[in-house]
């Protein structure tokens, strides 16, 4: 008989500030070793849920609890936060956020030293636990000096080094990239298999934590679970579509093309999937002719010509860069993390000036041009929102600019109004700030840019921390804008974004620029998806598996079915 | 820019230490630096610190700057000193040797010169070994050794973490000033002196944002990896004391001792050459 390590009954939670409780009647048993995914859109309850097994609700959050939750066969009420971290170890989203330690020995061993764990026993259990994660090569550099990959080992080892039994971890893969994601889950699945923890994730991402075997998904929304079953069982239904989480992408180019999926095995790994009953129903839903426009002809709004660019005239970080934007493209520029995708943005903006070569706009070079006046044509959108938004009202933050240009307040009022029509903020234009989810907070900040009306509109990472719904809201709407002829640049590792939203990918890696593509095209080719730190789309595998004679075929079939179906439930 | 004042590394006597040894250090040394006016006990004690300096193998151009800097401080102070107090000298040695007059009611007189080297010296004295603590103390060291000499971890760690995050805020309000310029915000000597205070305003606001959200992750990280649960901790990188520590703690204390007995035999703290 398994063991239950954790048991929620009748649990219910509100947040103080809250006037509805954010779990209801919660039933959940998790057994020893077991692993479990928790899915569900932005405000389902999981992170709050997440916080009821680590302790942050109730002894960090106020609020009112009923029911019960035991953890190891102890109700966690009657424990301290203290001694539930002694039995689940959390894994926050943001690695760089969560660092304390100088040194990776160091933070490894942040629990040890509260514990008041002897000095030579906390070198010992540093060094096992940092072998076991393999990070022992690193002990002595500072993590904010490590790759993505190496991060979430230190992270792990700290949380490890606890001996704890029930290992949680809080959206892992939202700040990395696809490779380095893809990494981060194979770790995961690798510590369960050799120490036998229970593994709890929470993720709206769901096909990537499906990269490595779950035993269980149980999907969550308005605070309530709606299913609790098998990755093979939750897939066969359109429960994930419903609530808004999206499927990996071969399961809905499988039901696309009409086939049957109810009576499948092992539909959550597709390596082991048997597709082949499905060829011919895949093949007749190819598009037969690529309806690609390969280049347009209109006028070039901006131009990189042999930009070169280094901070130090030492180690070059960009080498010979060359491309050309054309006015109403929408593109995205893609590449490992710190090879310079932001660099570039940050160039065309003006903050930083070539170290050799030009940038043109509108074909005169933008040497001379201040970042003011290049800021009447480029509009630029950043990250985190917070870093955007300095007013504490909305209509203030939005009329910012033209403030600054010194218009009339009566234009500024009108112009303020429209862009908040477009941007769908107009009933909450008298709302403060502060009151905004952080999706609100974004298109606030997307406002206060498109409000001076730039030509060109770059955003970087634009859907980073989003579920599905709020991704393809935001997505839809920059497409309105490029639409009504505004261009659009991406700086994104979203590879979602790039194929269903870009017709255009500019690929950076290691300074150079190696591919300026379609994104099909581009997701195609292996090299490519390896040197940008990509990873190829299940529907690529699902093409090579199936024997399709072009994978790019099946991906533009996809894409374009895809955008049908949108559009024809476009009223809403 | 941000290692200025960051932890040189170099194998040295000075950096085999422990960083409380080197807290312990400095505050001795203060004392017997701050006890005195005696120029020879000064003189004495310039020549030590230097000394110490050349020990440790920190090169003096690393921090060239920050020395020019303080000497520009200095200066500063001493012309202060002598605008509101110009015959303090005099008081303190009783005579007064006039060099020559200045302006109203100021002159330069020997005594007010001999007075103001002295305090100079006294910031010449304590510069190196101050300079040291913080350029030889490994920074994970720096909380460890706070906490060693009685201050309590809660405290140390905060400090520890405020210089670890000086990094990410300066990051942090590049990327915002970038932000707004790029809204047509002029940052920039084109604008007057007032409005472009006002324009770095919206600048603090973000920042301020940005950083309490910073401090929310790191104090749940904190948190959930059980700081604060004992009354005491212990730390991963404390070096335990050697005989080095104590001899260099001992050592401090004769120099107090010292410094104690020039001012019994001078019968007070000035040694004055002008009887």
């Amino acid at each position: 008989m398994r063991q239950p390590v954790i048991q929620f009954t009748n649990f219910s939670y509100q947040y103080r500030v809250q006037s509805e409780p954010t779990l209801k009647n919660i039933n959940l048993t998790i057994y020893e070793g077991e692993k479990v995914l928790i899915v569900g859109p932005s405000g389902s309850g999981k992170s709050t849920l997440a916080h009821t097994l680590n302790g942050l609700i109730p002894f960090n959050t106020e609020g009112k609890i009923s029911g019960s939750l035991k953890i190891n066969g102890k109700e966690t009420k009657s424990l301290s936060i203290f001694e539930i971290s002694q039995m689940v170890g959390t894994v926050l989203q943001d690695p760089d956020g969560q660092f304390i330690g100088l040194t990776v020995a160091e933070d490894i061993a942040f629990s040890l030293e509260n514990r008041c764990v002897s000095q030579a026993e906390m070198h010992k259990r540093v060094w096992d636990t940092s072998k076991l994660v393999e990070i022992h090569e690193h002990l002595n550099m500072a993590p904010q000096a490590l790759s993505g990959g190496q991060k979430q080992r230190t992270s792990l080892g700290g949380v490890m080094v606890d001996d704890v039994d029930i290992l949680l971890f809080d959206e892992p893969l939202a700040s990395l990239d696809p490779a380095t994601g893809q990494l981060a889950i194979e770790l995961i699945d690798q510590l369960n298999q050799e120490t036998k923890k229970t593994i709890i994730i929470v993720e709206h991402r769901l096909e990537d934590v499906l990269h490595a075997p779950i035993d269980r998904i149980i999907v969550m929304n308005k605070g309530e679970i709606l299913a609790d079953c098998t990755p093979n069982e939750l897939l066969q239904t359109s429960l994930l579509t419903e609530t808004g989480i999206r499927e990996p992408l071969y399961i809905t180019a499988l039901k696309y093309a009409g086939c049957e999926l109810k009576e499948l095995n092992h539909l959550d790994v597709l390596d082991e999937l048997d597709v082949t009953p499905y060829k011919e129903k895949l093949e007749a839903f190819l598009v037969n002719s690529s309806t690609l426009k390969e280049s347009s002809e209109a006028e070039v709004l901006l131009e990189f010509d042999h930009l070169c660019f280094s901070y130090d005239q030492t180690r070059p970080l960009l080498q010979d860069i060359n491309f050309k934007v054309r006015k109403g493209d929408m593109l995205s520029i893609v590449g490992r993390n710190g090879t310079g995708k932001s660099t570039l943005s940050k160039l065309i903006c003006g903050f930083y000036k070539p170290t050799n070569g030009r940038i043109l706009l509108h074909g005169k070079d933008t040497l001379k041009l201040s970042i003011k006046e290049r800021s009447n044509a480029i509009g630029m959108v950043m990250q985190n929102p917070n870093q955007m938004l300095s007013k504490p009202m909305i209509y203030d933050e939005v009329a910012l600019a033209l403030r600054l240009k010194g218009l009339p307040e009566d234009e500024v009022k009108q112009r303020v109004y429209e862009t908040l029509k477009v941007c769908g903020l107009y009933p909450m234009r008298n709302w403060p700030i502060s009151a905004l989810s952080y999706g609100q907070k974004k298109r606030v900040s997307i406002a206060a840019i498109l409000v001076a009306n730039p030509e060109i509109l770059i955003l970087d990472e634009p859907t980073a921390g989003q579920d599905f719904k709020h991704y393809t809201e935001l997505m839809e709407f920059l497409k309105s804008l490029n639409e009504q002829g505004i261009t659009i640049i991406m700086i994104t590792h979203d590879m979602h974004l790039m194929l269903e939203y870009t017709s255009r990918s500019i690929v950076v890696a290691h300074g150079k620029l190696l591919a300026d593509s379609t994104p099909v095209k581009v997701l195609s080719n292996p090299y490519l998806v390896e040197q940008a730190s990509l990873k190829e789309t299940s529907l690529y595998t699902l093409a090579m598996k199936a024997n399709l004679k072009s994978a790019e075929a099946l991906t533009e079939s996809f894409i374009h079915h895809d955008r049908r179906r949108r559009e024809s439930c476009q009223p809403c | 820019m941000s290692t200025m004042l960051g932890y040189i590394k170099a194998e040295s006597p000075i950096h085999h230490l422990t960083g409380a040894t080197k807290l312990i250090c400095l505050l001795l040394y203060s004392v017997a630096v701050m006890l005195t006016y005696d120029t020879r006990v000064l003189l004495g004690l310039l020549i030590f610190g230097l000394a110490c300096f050349k020990a440790s193998k920190i090169p003096f151009k690393d921090v060239a700057f920050v020395v020019y800097f303080i000497l520009a401080f200095l200066m500063l102070n001493n012309i202060a000193i002598f605008i509101f107090s110009p015959y303090e000298g005099c008081a303190i040695y009783g005579q007064k040797t006039v060099l020559f007059h200045l302006i109203g009611p100021y002159s330069v007189t020997l005594e007010q010169l001999f007075y103001m080297l002295n305090v100079t010296l006294k910031y010449f004295a304590v510069i190196p070994i101050a300079l040291l603590f913080i350029l030889a103390t490994h920074p994970s060291e720096f909380a460890a050794s706070l906490n060693r000499i009685g201050v309590s971890y809660r405290l140390s760690y905060s400090v520890a973490i405020a210089l670890r995050y000086i990094p990410d805020i300066q990051r942090d309000y590049q990327e915002i000033s970038f932000a707004q310029q790029a809204r047509g915000l002029d940052l920039s000597k084109n604008e007057k002196p007032l409005k472009r205070i006002k324009n770095m305003s919206s600048i603090l606001l973000p920042l301020v944002f940005t950083s309490l959200e910073r401090i929310e992750t790191i104090s749940r990280a904190m948190e959930l990896r059980s700081f604060g649960m004992e009354k005491k901790r212990t730390w991963y990188s404390a070096k335990s004391f050697k005989m080095q520590d104590y001899l260099a703690i001992g050592f401090m204390l004769l120099l107090v001792v010292l410094s104690l007995c020039v001012m019994k035999i001078n019968g007070g703290r000035f040694y004055n050459p002008f009887i």
